[in-house]
């Protein structure tokens, strides 16, 4: 058998941009598709008296399903990355912060894996 | 643009931004607005953790929760939050025909159709919610 002659390709330098870049995107459709809807009903029309909620049992049976509760999980994780990578870039870009590369990064998707986490946690520990 | 070190490199030629560059011209104005959406993005989503937590709590925790939601200065707030994510989805729908080049057969469908289809399925996921909210 001969021995290869080709020599491994040189490392490529991988960046992990287009993964949170993936986040972002996925993120921005379902924020984009759904949150105007609940934050019409949850934050505005129910406070105002427009519309009723359904009673706090029925609310609770109803995030009884697991099912719910892990696409909600989704939809909440995804749109906190939105934000952290929309608004890194807003940051940088919009306030001149380049120089602060590493910290707002960190704080950005740091802050949104730490709000996922927790909601991972109320969704997993409720009722 | 990361600044790292490197030999005999020259120096870098740097234009001084303002801050507030992005009040200079509508367009700017325009961008920066749509970028900061991601802001209720994030508030919304924020929110319904703290929805989903208070709901967990109890029926007075719940109670509470939706208490405070009624004062008018958070309703006030939360009208602005809502036009913010309006404004998050109109764009975001928009850049829809941009980002997506359908073809059937040999034609390209045009950026209406896309965009139509775009809107319709908005009206049947904010249809979902409500049913999902409401109508259970």
């Amino acid at each position: 058998m001969a021995t290869p002659t080709t020599s491994a390709p040189a490392p490529v330098k991988r960046s992990n941009e287009p993964f949170f870049w993936l986040l972002f995107s996925s993120g921005g459709t379902l924020a984009a598709l759904l949150f105007p809807a609940l934050a019409a009903i949850l934050l505005v029309a129910s406070p105002l008296g427009w519309v009723s909620l359904p009673p706090h049992g029925e609310l609770l049976a109803g995030l009884g399903n697991p099912l719910v509760r892990v696409a909600l999980w989704v939809l909440v994780a995804l749109s906190l990355f939105h934000w952290a990578h929309r608004f890194r870039f807003t940051l940088y870009d919009g306030l001149q912060l380049q120089h602060l590369w590493g910290l707002i990064a960190t704080v950005c998707y740091g802050g949104a894996a730490v709000l996922s986490l927790v909601a991972a946690w109320v969704l997993a520990t409720m009722g | 643009m990361r600044a790292s070190y490197e030999l005999y490199r020259p120096r870098w030629y740097r234009r001084r931004m303002p801050i507030f560059w992005w009040l200079r011209k509508g367009s700017y104005v325009w961008f920066i607005t749509r970028e900061l959406t991601s802001l209720a993005v994030g508030y919304t989503a924020a929110m319904m953790v703290a929805a989903v937590w208070a709901l967990g709590r109890g029926e007075a925790a719940w109670a509470g929760f939706t208490g405070a939601l009624a004062s008018p200065l958070v309703v006030a707030f939360h009208a602005l939050v809502l036009a913010v994510l309006l404004f998050h989805t109109l764009t975001w729908l928009h850049l829809a025909p941009k980002a997506m080049v359908v073809r059937l057969g040999a034609r390209r469908v045009p950026d209406g159709a896309i965009l139509v289809g775009h809107y319709l399925g908005w009206a049947a996921a904010s249809a979902l919610v409500a049913w999902a909210l409401l109508g259970g």
